[in-house]
């Protein structure tokens, strides 16, 4: 790795004040003025993903600042749903009873993803900020306009498999590579940001950016602010009708090349509310829009088909992922089957 | 605050200095001074010689360089040693008593589980820790929770049978 200066803060008001004067970089928030790599100072905390990539030389970080024993790892609950602390790592929050019992849908993705070994690390704000596992943003001697603007996209005509086929531009076509923003994309979560200036609530929808023209760009996040914690709102599903579906080349410990979290309300056979959001197949955690067109239909695998058909009808794949439109639209109807209860 | 005025702290070299560092290792303090950069997994072996952790792929996917810290297992490839002042780390040199093994290794000696034995620390620190978390009683279960843990040699079911071993005997020894 290449040399860093090495920070620990304990208090929020230290953790803002290191941001003075520094240009800071959090995830991707922000712009930067020329291409290249990153070499602002970052927040470390569970550090799955920086360390990776520091290993890799894709971010070469001038300083470290370590948030990772700052007092923000609660999980309360709140007058309108739950709040949890930025810090809080995936392990604790999968298996919070809170979140089993009320937000299944968020522990079922949680328990999807890495292993115990990452998820005792890994925090809710890095999840939130973890950066593609493309191979070629991944390696420093390829061109890639997330990490390198303007130098342009291999994978377009490259070794696409894996990548999207929603939220695409001509400049990237990168996947969200979480499971947990999935089923946050669900909820309907809304992150919590802080900065000296102040703090604000984004809703997660608006918190990820597709790549369009700025594939280095993926969040709103200013270079001045940190997440504080991610709200949930009241609750909604049942354990019994929220199912989160994999599918990946292998049976565990491996990214998704689809996922699907599909959470309904039943009453019946007949659907009174439905949130279902993809994943490994977008740019960023994508909450279907048009999931409220379920709402006050009946249970059924062609109406759960026709909704995919809907979902996926701006896809647009490359050589490589072609397969991905119809095995998402087929993920789509077997994750609402599941949570519907019918299989 | 938007704008950056001074990306250009490529063109400064970073003057790194050694910083102290105070961490226990199988019940044991040391005191000492380190390069940030130096990884956790890097720190055991080269600094301390407790070559028993291994460098698998140094990326977090293998599983070869899981310990424990505070009691929770993670992989010492992807923490860096400074972030770690104070906390305690248990590594396979430390899970025997003395002579007495720890009931794993009895097991995995037992069943078999190993062949070229790379993956064999990692698999029995991580399973020290699943002993003590929530996974459910199946073979499946032992499977998914140990899914963090690599063997080339392919010795998973010998593995899954030495875990599912220690698990029966705990359960029968508290009831």
């Amino acid at each position: 790795m290449r040399p860093f200066n090495y920070e620990r803060v304990v208090a929020t008001p230290d953790a803002l004040a290191t941001l003075d004067g520094a240009r800071f970089r959090t995830g991707s928030g922000g712009k930067l003025r020329h291409g290249g790599m990153s070499t602002a100072a970052h927040f470390i905390a569970g550090g799955t993903t920086l360390l990776d990539l520091m290993k890799l030389d894709v971010v070469q970080p001038n300083k470290l600042v370590d948030i990772s024993r700052m007092p923000m790892t609660e999980i309360k609950e709140t007058d309108d749903g739950v709040l949890i602390g930025a810090l809080v790592t995936n392990s604790d929050l999968a298996s919070n009873p809170i979140i089993k019992a009320r937000y299944s849908i968020l522990s079922q993705a949680l328990l999807a993803g890495a292993s115990q070994q990452l998820r005792n690390k890994a925090t809710v704000g890095g999840n939130i900020l973890q950066r593609s596992r493309c191979p070629y943003f991944r390696d420093p001697s390829m061109d890639c306009n997330k990490r390198n603007p303007g130098s342009g996209c291999p994978a377009i005509k490259g070794f696409s498999r894996m990548h999207a086929i929603v939220g695409v531009s001509d400049k990237c076509i990168s996947a969200h590579p979480s499971d947990m923003c999935v089923a946050l994309a669900a909820l309907g979560a809304r992150i919590h940001l802080q900065s000296t200036a102040g703090s604000r609530v984004v809703a997660i929808n608006e918190f990820f950016l597709t790549p369009e023209n700025h594939p280095e760009i993926e969040n709103v996040m200013r270079s001045d602010e940190i997440i504080t914690g991610v709200q949930l709102p009241a609750s909604r599903f049942n354990p019994e009708n929220s199912h989160y579906l994999k599918v990946r080349d292998r049976e565990s410990f491996s990214f998704a090349i689809v996922s699907v979290a599909a959470c309904l309300e039943i009453d019946g056979t007949s659907i009174k509310g439905a949130r279902v959001a993809l994943g490994g197949v977008a740019t960023k955690p994508w909450f279907i829009s048009e999931s409220d067109s379920l709402i006050g239909k009946t249970v059924d695998s062609e109406i759960f088909r026709d909704f995919a058909e809907a979902a996926l009808k701006t896809a647009q794949a490359q050589k490589h992922n072609k397969f991905k439109i119809e095995l998402t639209k087929r993920s789509i109807v077997r994750a609402l089957e599941k949570a519907a209860g019918v299989i | 605050m938007d704008d950056i005025k001074d990306d250009a702290h490529a063109g400064d070299a970073v003057q790194v200095s050694e910083l102290p560092l105070s961490i226990v290792v199988n019940t044991q303090t040391y005191n000492l001074s380190v390069d940030p950069r130096i990884t956790l997994l890097d720190l055991l072996r080269e600094e301390l010689f407790l070559t028993g952790s291994k460098k698998g792929c140094d990326q977090g996917q293998c599983g070869a360089c899981t310990v424990l810290v505070n009691g929770r297992r993670i992989y010492s490839c992807l923490t860096l040693a400074i972030m770690h002042d104070q906390d305690e780390i248990t590594t396979i040199e430390g899970l025997a008593n003395g002579e007495e093994l720890h009931p794993l290794q009895e097991a995995f000696i037992e069943h078999d589980g190993f062949q070229c034995g790379y993956c064999t620390p990692g698999q029995i620190m991580a399973a020290a820790a699943l002993l003590n978390e929530d996974c459910g009683p199946s073979d499946a279960d032992v499977r998914e929770c140990m899914n963090g843990n690599l063997c080339r040699c392919a010795a998973y079911p010998n593995i899954i049978a030495a875990i599912q071993q220690v698990r029966k005997e705990k359960a029968n020894a508290t009831v």
